[in-house]
């Protein structure tokens, strides 16, 4: 798509774009070791702040916190794909008395903080934390699946169901048979981009109190005193962050998965649908 | 029910800091998010990776870990802020920048390629094309899923009540503190407030889409 | 009238049976060799009252919290220490249940009434203040402790005295915590809240803030670790926040006895040690047991 926007760049115009490349890799560049020098002089560095990561006793509340992270992403993931599935088929119901007041839920789930939710759910049930964690994200997520996969099957040519119809089926089975099966196939990527959020949104637990991996970094960073902060938060944000950059690439490897399989078919005749993940 | 009347003011204190933060976040925000996503279809090698390592790193940093480095890592920097609403605002508008730029590129995706040639074959530069001809009917049918980024941008608010600015939850947590005996009541109000900012946007949302689609 | 009299009795019964026990047990010093306070052997309470349940369950749930250094905080291998945490261990000594066989769980501040309420926990012991609106919902033994409300400040700075020096400057604290009230309602200060007492030390050192606020016993856990960056505005405090335990609203028999524990921590040595064995290490003065308040 990019090349269509602009001309192949000629010799002069090489030379520029390589200049600026080079201009603006070198102030980022720039920028990082001063962020470095200033956190060196700032003795961010030092040894014995970083000494703690060769305690085993550090690594197992890491374990453990990384642990309960993944739990509660995991089984909220199972629970929310399902309920968001059954959600999107309410949601375009043919009977106005069942969209109508699904719309309604839709909104309020999507419209409510989860760490509000969380709070509700602990407090109004008496729940534990782990389930007041699970349910606050499987309400928000099951919400915002449920609109993805409505995007999918608006996103697919209208003679899909017409032919459907047409071979009778009834409305139920057409939904089931033909559209599910090909709108999730097509949402797959922005599904899966959805669960990186939501094991994100597991750090929202700190507000129950549930002992997830963020929970942990602040439990360690209070108990071996402030000058442990920087590297723990360090090492907790790389955690994170590799998690999640592997949970999208195997979205990108089920993204061209999906799109040989659906090389013969029509999945790849439309343009893609617009449809991002939720912070 | 009580609870949440006698305290109406602070209530409403917390729902206006909480709509200006996602306000001046969610102006930000779109900004910076429409400049990442052109960057990313750019012809310039370095604007494109910056571009892309910018939305990867972002998008899969939870949001604590980004309000982390605004409020408590940048002051290490040397960049202090007189109020610690800024340190919200970056945190806020950086992270919600990343989902933004991905939905705009995924809507320049979604622009028939004939569009762009079409613009090309009259003469028109990069710059031409992307704003007369491919960001105006991108951004129309990226406005529902900008909606949704706004809707939690204006939830995700709600974390700042943890990194020194005091807002809707924050306030909620203070009363809830407060009032032992009618926990629920407090949590319900800020329930409602949330959703005097949120469903209009739902709605608005929803309206868009129909009128976009029609025009699909 | 007659009910009434009957649990009256049930109660002396428990209570001297426990007063026996607490004496032949615990008579010589409180605490074995391994830290934990001995175990009261099989103590009997009268049928029906939440003693004799939870001796007979031989577990009891406590509720702490985990981010107050020196009363309540989380080590690295899940177990919480400090002051409250001992005195919850010395509770459950005199029913019969050992240290490991408590139950801790973490209570953040808006959900102990609720625990409570809901039964998820049997005592909250988590520097949680006494007052009239809290009796409302749940019952308090106690106060075991008394604190009061301090502001500490960066160690250079000498124009911060008194909480009157505060008045429209940054003060940090916790989200919804009483300290956090008090100051802005009673000295005019602008609160920067954050979500634990140890998250306001950045701001403070950056000078972002001016103080932070909390009870004295907490920020002295702080001073005590960075000596060289903050201090204590003044020894003085500037409120009387009287830590109790909170159990179950009406539950009078198991607060008179919990109560009548206390005194006899304080008798048999096992109070002052406690203290000495975690906030002792840092605030030199050992506390006088405070007058128990029988309501």
């Amino acid at each position: 798509m990019s090349s269509v926007l602009y001309d192949v760049p000629g010799p002069k115009a090489r030379r520029i774009s390589l200049i600026g490349s080079i201009v603006g890799s070198l102030l980022i560049l720039g920028l990082l070791a001063w962020i470095i020098m200033t956190f060196a002089q700032q003795g961010i560095f030092e040894g014995r702040r970083w000494q703690i990561f060769t305690r085993a006793d550090v690594w197992m509340l890491l374990g453990n916190g990384l642990g309960a992270t993944l739990s509660a992403a995991a089984l909220a993931a199972v629970i929310a794909f399902p309920l968001g599935l059954l959600l999107c088929l309410l949601r375009i119901s043919d009977a106005a008395f069942i969209r109508i007041p699904t719309r309604v839920v839709l909104e309020f789930l999507r419209g409510m903080p989860v760490v509000l939710m969380m709070l509700f759910v602990l407090l109004g049930f008496g729940t534990s934390p782990f389930i007041a964690v699970v349910t606050g994200l499987v309400l928000y997520n099951s919400a915002v699946f449920a609109e993805i996969i409505r995007a999918g099957i608006q996103s697919l040519p209208k003679g899909q169901r017409e032919a459907g119809l047409a071979i009778g089926l009834t409305s139920f089975k057409s939904r089931m048979l033909i559209e599910l099966p090909q709108a999730v196939r097509r949402m797959m990527p922005s599904l899966v981009a959805q669960m990186v959020v939501l094991l994100k949104d597991t750090s929202l637990g700190y507000i129950v109190a549930y002992g997830e991996l963020l929970r942990a970094v602040q439990v360690m960073a209070d108990f071996l005193g402030t000058q442990f902060l920087f590297p723990i938060f360090f090492v907790a944000a790389a955690i994170y962050i590799a998690i999640n950059i592997l949970v999208s690439r195997i979205a990108v490897w089920i993204e061209r998965r999906g799109s040989k399989k659906a090389a013969g078919g029509v999945a790849k005749a439309e343009p893609e649908a617009a449809e991002a993940p939720v912070p | 029910m009580d609870v949440i009347l006698e305290n109406l003011p602070l209530y409403w204190n917390g729902f206006l800091r909480t709509l200006f933060l996602s306000a001046v976040s969610g102006v930000i925000a779109l900004v910076l998010g429409t400049l990442l996503a052109a960057a990313r279809v750019s012809p310039v090698a370095a604007l494109r990776g910056f571009s892309t390592v910018y939305v990867e790193v972002l998008r899969n940093t939870p949001l604590t870990i980004a309000f982390f480095f605004a409020a408590i890592v940048l002051p290490r920097l040397g960049v202090k802020f007189e109020q610690f609403e800024i340190a919200a605002i970056i945190a806020l508008s950086t992270y919600t920048a990343a989902f933004i730029a991905e939905a705009v590129r995924s809507g320049v995706n979604s622009v028939p390629v004939g569009q762009a040639e079409a613009a090309r074959s009259i003469g028109m530069n990069f710059g031409q094309v992307l704003n007369l001809i491919i960001l105006p009917q991108a951004l129309r049918t990226v406005v529902p899923p900008l909606i949704n980024i706004l809707i939690a941008l204006v939830k995700n608010s709600s974390v700042a009540g943890a990194f020194f600015v005091l807002e809707l939850f924050g306030y909620g947590r203070q009363l809830a503190n407060a009032n032992g005996d009618a926990v629920i009541p407090v949590l319900l109000g800020v329930a409602f407030f949330y959703l005097l900012l949120t469903v209009p946007l739902g709605i608005l949302a929803s309206t868009v889409e129909r009128k976009v689609a029609i025009a699909r | 009238m007659k009910a009434f009299m009957t649990r009256r009795k049930s109660f002396f019964v428990a209570a001297t049976a426990a007063l026996a026990l607490s004496l032949s047990a615990c008579g010589g010093g409180g605490t074995d060799a391994g830290g934990d306070p001995s175990v009261a052997a099989e103590p009997t309470f009268a049928a029906g009252t939440t003693m004799e349940k939870l001796a007979s369950a031989g577990t009891i749930k406590i509720g702490t919290k985990y981010d107050q250094p020196l009363f309540g905080q989380v080590g690295l291998d899940g177990k919480p220490i400090g002051f409250d945490v001992e005195i919850g261990k010395l509770i459950a000594a005199k029913l019969g249940i050992p240290a490991d066989k408590i139950e801790w769980s973490e209570t953040v501040s808006a959900n102990r009434e609720p625990f409570i309420e809901q039964g998820k926990v049997d005592l909250v012991i988590a520097t949680y203040t006494i007052n009239d609106k809290r009796k409302q919902v749940v019952s308090f033994a106690g106060p075991y402790y008394e604190a009061g409300q301090a502001l500490m400040v960066n160690a250079d700075n000498d124009t911060i005295k008194t909480p009157e020096d505060v008045r429209g400057k940054k003060v940090c604290s916790v989200t919804g915590s009483t300290p956090a009230a008090t100051i802005v309602d009673q000295y005019g200060a602008e609160l920067v809240p954050a979500a634990t007492y140890s998250a306001c030390l950045e701001p403070l050192r950056n000078k972002q803030v001016e103080a932070v606020t909390t009870d004295n016993v907490i920020l002295a856990g702080f001073v005590d670790k960075e000596p060289e960056a903050f201090k204590l505005a003044s020894d003085e405090t500037f409120t009387k926040e009287p830590y109790g335990i909170g159990l179950k609203k009406d539950d009078t028999e198991f607060r008179n006895w919990i109560n009548d524990q206390l005194e006899s921590f304080e008798e048999d040595g096992s109070y002052k040690k406690a203290w000495e064995d975690t906030a002792g290490s840092v605030i030199k003065t050992a506390p006088e047991l405070p007058e128990i308040d029988r309501y």
